[in-house]
């Protein structure tokens, strides 16, 4: 076993590389997109017209409430006959976009409610317009109580870029299935796939608290 | 005293839910006049002096600031906050930017100043309320009573007709009140118009021009300090009086 994990290593390591790249990259994109659709629902959701606001409730219910492989392949079939020609790494990327973008949602809003309402108070007496009270004001306060929830995200984006590897879109688990299929060996690359993802997870989460302890210094 | 209104409050009426807090107000702020208004809690002080601004929206009613009635659904409330300077009784000072960048954030966000133009003020401003050595702190280096000094002086820096004071010296260690006291004083004394919720009977006395009394949503009694604090005749000012004083 051990040995075989050697051999596959010493073999595959640039299988492994790539997928881990896709993996990281493919997250990445994920939130950072779907923290800039996320925060604009959330605005959006905490705002006084009743449409809109309704509007936004449903999309995030409908998102939080549903599987992501079914949301997966509802982009996967649906985007086609829009988009003719898109890739399914594209469709992926969307659908996790949209995923990522709900969640966020709910981040961005308990972190903007968690600001003191004297804060806006203050704003709205000097004069200051809804846009900038937003951007000047509430939002980067807002953001300490944000990112830590945000690095979340960013971890667990990592572990459900794996469910796409049912698209073949080259990120972890899908460089297991080829390494699996050229080594005619199962176990040992998921092993080792498994160990990059506690590796990455692990780092990140221990890079979080540090992240953490520093924004806190600052009060 | 300049006998021009700046403030005039028709029949302004405010529930909150079921509630009536605020039972038909008619009064008038003149330029330059120093209004304190003092009460018993919950009698509609702070209610009355926010719907000033419309951070509370009253239920019915008129503001009329400048002439301009400012709860028309017409009228842009923010353009008349800029000239409506309000301190709070917690701050409410920015913690995300240094005690000068509180200051300019709005003269120049509102585009009313350069960025330099708003500094030089902020710095001068600073300098008169003893804070000129804080310009780069942030507000968590500073005591209760400088927060509230910055809150006054990022108000200043809007250059307003009206300074609305809630509470201002509340939530203060006793030992910072005199100082917040004596830049209020010094803005009054200078022709600021000033409204003042207060506890401070002393202060309301000595720097009022006028005392409204407030008791369950109304304006029970109103006149000179001397007339409000020696020879009132409203029972329920005198006992208000009698247990603050």
């Amino acid at each position: 076993m051990i040995d075989n994990i050697i051999r596959i290593l010493d073999k595959y390591w640039m299988v492994f590389l790539v997928g881990l790249w896709y993996t990281i990259w493919i997250a990445l994109v994920a939130v950072i997109l779907g923290t800039v659709l996320g925060t604009l629902i959330a605005i959006v959701r905490m705002s006084k017209n009743k449409v809109s606001k309704s509007i936004a409730l449903v999309y995030i219910e409908v998102i939080r409430g549903t599987p992501i492989l079914l949301q997966f392949y509802l982009f996967w079939l649906g985007l086609p006959y829009i988009f003719p020609n898109i890739s399914d790494l594209t469709s992926v990327l969307i659908a996790l976009c949209i995923n990522s973008s709900a969640y966020v949602a709910e981040c961005v809003r308990a972190g903007i409610q968690a600001v003191d309402s004297g804060q806006r108070e203050a704003a709205l007496s000097l004069g200051l317009t809804e846009r900038n009270i937003m951007l000047k004001v509430i939002l980067p306060q807002a953001i300490k109580n944000i990112l830590p929830a945000l690095g979340n995200e960013f971890i667990v984006m990592i572990k459900e870029t794996s469910i796409a590897s049912i698209f073949f879109v080259g990120e972890l688990m899908t460089a297991f299935k080829t390494v699996q299929s050229n080594a005619f060996l199962a176990l040992e690359p998921l092993i080792i796939v498994g160990f990059i993802y506690l590796v990455i997870t692990l780092t990140l989460s221990h890079g979080m608290k540090v992240v953490e302890r520093r924004l806190n210094a600052n009060d | 005293m300049i006998d021009k209104p700046l403030i005039e409050i028709v029949d302004l009426h405010k529930y909150f839910g079921e509630l009536e807090v605020l039972k038909g107000i008619n009064e008038t702020i003149k330029e330059k006049e120093v209004v304190t208004i003092i009460g018993p809690s919950g009698c509609g002080k702070s209610t009355l002096l926010r719907c000033m601004n419309q951070l509370e929206i009253p239920t019915a009613g008129k503001v009329i600031f400048e002439g301009t009635n400012i709860l028309d659904k017409s009228v842009d409330p923010t353009i008349h906050r800029r000239k409506m300077g309000m301190v709070f009784q917690h701050f409410n000072v920015f913690p995300h930017l240094s005690v000068l960048e509180n200051i300019t954030l709005a003269p120049v966000l509102n585009k009313v100043m350069t960025k330099e133009a708003a500094e030089q003020k902020a710095l001068e401003l600073l300098e008169k309320v003893g804070l000129q050595d804080k310009v780069n702190e942030y507000p968590r280096k500073l005591s209760g009573g400088q927060k509230q000094r910055l809150a006054i002086v990022r108000a200043m820096a809007m250059d307003p007709k009206v300074l609305l004071f809630d509470e201002p010296t509340s939530s203060l260690d006793p030992e910072m009140v005199k100082g917040v006291l004596e830049v209020i004083k010094s803005l009054a004394i200078t022709g600021m118009t000033t409204v003042i919720v207060t506890h401070e009977m002393g202060f309301a006395r000595e720097v009022s021009d006028r005392v409204w009394f407030m008791y369950e949503g109304v304006i029970a009694e109103q006149g000179t300090p001397d007339e409000v604090f020696n020879h009132t005749k409203h029972p329920r000012a005198i006992e208000f009086l009698s247990q603050i004083l």
